[in-house]
């Protein structure tokens, strides 16, 4: 059964006709090819799929198109780009708070979220509002670094 | 770095035009300098021949005709930072700017021959052969500048790109104005020069990632991300256990309801949709029946299973009398020390896109080992090698378990039957089941010591976890080293794949030499750095241990003091690692947080000390994933563990203060960067625990259960 949603993405209006019962994850990636978005575990569990709903970070591989209407989505590629990048992005790159870049996206997205709610965090909230996301490399020390440098420029 | 990024960006184009015509190594030199490098001349490159990097592909290096310096090899870019150290490297020696350099990673059809990129060989064995081969591009670029100029070479220099004479500094031409539509091929007789750590400009600089930008903006391309058109997902019938057998498969409902493509050969059984979930939930309705046996394996028989089925031991070291030893001794220590199964658990699971083109197999693979990939696909499908090409991405996350390659082989079959763009993208269900984990292991340790603190004996035997590490560097009298089974994989052992992880074999085997050490130490009432020092005369190790100290302000101890002090230290990929941590047990509960980390490295010439940094950080963080929490459980073939709810990764909350020095040895040649580190985290913890609350533990990982059981 497909239906019609309509949201904004990375500030755009869209309206799009599909199976409500897929997941947000696949959409951004496959109908919109908005690949900045990964898919780490499809349950909830690693955060590399994290992307802003109304300025809320949500993990898209547990949402289904149909949350979505009506509501407005940012994925990494609408926070910023390569050449105006959002400083969170920035405090990213100046730390080196990377290695495989796989997980970075949802990192990010995590952060930005957090972020927007919470103005000069403790080191502690930031590990806190971190804690559900996975790195594998382990870049966990530079990131929390990033994410405190960030805060200072939100 | 805007140029970095855009480079890297044009390198893996999101939309690949159909109908590409394959670049052919030729072509690809048709508008540039050919630099011919006779390898076998070098002595710095022995381990390049050993390689087997071909003598006759001329190959590591560009120089475009806009001025663009291309960087070949057949190494790939999982995090480890190589894109950065070294572009630092060919930089550094053609005296270009870094951010003029790009580099062409793990194409096959583009870059020389590689057998993979694990063992930490990238920086130590390609980096001297990329070396070579810019400093002799360098010589003939000045020589055809000599002549272009009429000036002697003798009265120029080089200085980002463009040869000047040094006297007028107006009189001078680019390397791009040198090698404009030339297509010059020539190659130098002499060994070129390289640059001594005094001429260094790039290297030893600490250089930011150059792929940042690429990776913080979603623009870094992975296997998954490749767009084709007409591209499906190919969801396949996977069994409920390693030792499963397919009896019967209804595949009616998927094959009838013309909403996907179903493929079948044998037990091999796909569905086909460009959405993958769709893909999914067709695969679901297939029927299957199974036969299970039951082998009565698991986490816990494992272990007697592994000692039961040794092959004969391999001798690899052994000097003195092990009874004398033994009688000269004060106190003897005998003990067995346990590891289990681990998982890679790469962030991204195993992902492949194939298309056949033409007669060509085209793949984009999340791989380490692109050449092995192209071989194995070619003789899979009985196609010619030179009709596979693997191509250039990045991924996210190797740590040995992307060499094994099964999901590209699964694409290229299925590419080859559909005719159709297929990817392959594992999910983390399937990423958990056929990963090639870490070996479970078992260590038996006898070894003695005088009250004095001197080692008198030493006789270690290895199960299983392969031989790298096995051997100590101490200077013990009597001593033997035996492994059983010297690699880490022994198919029919185990219940399922087993392989390569982070430092193969040598976390075991650090794990219990370590730990051993430390429990003599403890016995006799000696401080364990004092202890080390005493049996120790490799230099090196002293020096790294030393400077550990240092930086941790290490206060003797009498273990167990109560101050929760570990100390570690151990070889792999020819750098030396003494590691100092301070950590805390709740005793209620036996939860370990590890508070702070000191680690110093001697790993030689050091390209990107940042870059090595992040890599002895990353080496903290997973390494405590082994050692407190990570253990694969299974009966027989059949994994439990199938996500991270089941499956503990290191979380931020564990985040240690973590100190890292690198030994300053510019004339040392270049050492492993990415796994030393990680091998030492066993005993450092252990040892920690133990110094804390008195509890020691032999086996890993040492979750609060068994730390609440040792107490």
């Amino acid at each position: 059964m497909m239906e019609s949603i309509q949201f904004k993405l990375n500030n755009k209006n869209r309206k799009i006709t599909i199976d409500p019962d897929r997941t947000l994850l696949w959409v951004l990636r496959n109908d919109f090819n908005l690949t900045g978005t990964k898919y780490g575990c499809g349950m909830g569990h690693c955060g590399s799929c994290t992307v802003l709903v109304d300025d809320k970070p949500v993990r898209s591989c547990m949402v289904t198109a149909d949350f979505i209407e009506d509501k407005s989505v940012v994925t990494i590629e609408g926070l910023g780009t390569p050449e105006k990048m959002h400083p969170v992005q920035k405090a990213f790159v100046e730390h080196d708070a990377l290695q495989c870049g796989y997980c970075t996206p949802g990192m990010i997205m995590t952060a930005t979220g957090f972020l927007q709610e919470h103005s000069g965090p403790s080191r502690d909230e930031i590990v806190d509002a971190m804690e559900e996301n996975l790195c594998r490399c382990g870049a966990h020390p530079r990131i929390i670094d990033a994410i405190q440098s960030a805060s200072k420029e939100i | 770095m805007k140029k970095v990024f855009n480079t890297s960006i044009d390198l893996l184009p999101r939309h690949i035009p159909s109908g590409m015509s394959r670049r052919s190594f030729l072509k690809r030199f048709g508008g540039g300098v050919v630099i011919a490098v006779a390898l076998s001349d070098f002595d710095i490159l022995e381990g390049a021949v050993e390689q087997q990097y071909p003598s006759d592909l001329n190959a590591y290096l560009k120089i475009g005709e806009d001025g663009r310096v291309y960087g070949y090899t057949g190494k790939i870019e999982m995090g480890q930072g190589v894109n950065t150290s070294l572009a630092q490297m060919l930089a550094e020696e053609l005296d270009v700017k870094l951010g003029d350099v790009t580099m062409i990673m793990g194409d096959t059809d583009l870059c020389p021959y590689d057998r993979g990129t694990f063992g930490s060989l990238t920086t130590r064995v390609f980096g001297p052969a990329m070396r070579s081969a810019a400093a002799e591009a360098r010589i003939i670029l000045l020589q055809m500048a000599s002549e272009s100029l009429g000036k002697p070479i003798a009265s120029l220099d080089v200085s980002n790109g463009i040869v000047y004479e040094k006297a007028n500094k107006q009189n001078n031409i680019s390397y791009a104005e040198l090698t404009k539509g030339s297509g010059i091929v020539k190659s130098l007789k002499e060994k070129p020069r390289l640059k001594t750590p005094s001429e260094f400009k790039l290297i030893g600089k600490s250089t930011r990632r150059t792929d940042g930008r690429a990776k913080v903006t979603g623009k870094a391309l992975y296997a998954g991300d490749i767009r084709l058109q007409g591209m499906v997902y190919a969801k396949i019938l996977r069994p409920p256990s390693h030792d499963s057998k397919l009896v019967s498969a209804d595949t009616s409902a998927a094959n009838s309801s013309g909403a996907v493509q179903l493929i079948r050969e044998g037990d091999f059984i796909a569905v086909l949709h460009e959405d993958p979930e769709i893909a999914e939930k067709y695969l679901s309705k297939i029927e299957a029946k199974y036969e299970t046996p039951d082998s009565g394996l698991n986490e816990n028989t494992i272990f007697d299973h592994l000692v039961r089925s040794a092959p004969e031991g391999n001798v690899l070291e052994e000097g003195g009398d092990l009874e004398r030893g033994g009688m000269e001794s004060d106190e003897i220590f005998e003990e067995e020390y346990l590891d289990g199964y681990v998982a890679h658990a790469p962030m991204e699971p195993h992902t492949a896109l194939a298309t056949m083109e033409g007669r060509r197999m085209k793949v984009w693979a999340s791989t380490q080992t692109p050449f092995r990939l192209k071989s194995n696909i070619a003789e899979a499908l009985k196609m010619k090698e030179e009709d596979v090409q693997v191509m250039q991405v990045f991924l996210g996350g190797g740590f040995g378990g992307k060499s094994s390659n099964g999901q590209a082989l699964e694409a290229a079959r299925l590419a080859k039957l559909s005719g159709k763009p297929v990817m392959v993208a594992w999910t983390r269900r399937e990423e958990f089941f056929y990963d090639s984990y870490r070996p479970a292991a078992v260590a038996r340790l006898k070894s003695g010591c005088g009250k004095n603190g001197v080692i008198t004996l030493w006789d270690y035997g290895v199960y299983f976890a392969g031989q790298r590490g096995a051997r100590h560097f101490y200077d013990i009298p009597n001593h033997r080293t035996v492994a059983y089974n010297t690699r880490w994989t022994a198919p029919g052992v185990h219940p399922f794949a087993t392989g390569a992880w982070r430092a193969p074999s040598n976390n075991t085997n650090t794990f219990a030499r370590e730990s051993q050490i430390n429990r003599m130490a403890a016995k006799i009432g000696m401080d364990p750095l004092r202890f080390r020092l005493n049996n120790l005369k490799d230099e090196r190790m002293i020096r790294t241990l030393k400077a550990a100290a240092e930086k941790f302000g290490w206060k003797e101890i009498t273990a167990p003091s109560g101050r929760g002090f570990g100390i570690a230290c151990g070889v792999d990929a020819g750098s030396y690692v003494a590691m100092m941590a301070q950590v805390d047990v709740e005793k209620s509960s036996g939860k370990v947080k590890v508070n702070r980390v000191v680690l110093a490295q001697d790993m030689g010439l050091v390209i990107n000390p940042q870059g090595a940094t992040i890599q002895a950080e990353g080496c903290v963080m997973m390494g405590l994933g082994y050692a407190l929490s990570e253990d694969i459980q299974f009966s027989g073939g059949k994994i439990h563990n199938r996500n991270f709810d089941s499956y503990q990764l290191p979380k931020f909350s564990w985040t240690p203060k973590i100190e890292v020095v690198l030994l300053d040895l510019p004339h040392e040649p270049a050492q492993g960067g990415g796994e030393p580190a990680i091998i030492c985290m066993g005993a450092l913890i252990g040892n920690a625990i133990y110094d804390a609350v008195g509890a020691r533990l032999n086996q890993m990982p040492m979750t609060p259960e068994r730390i609440l059981e040792a107490m």
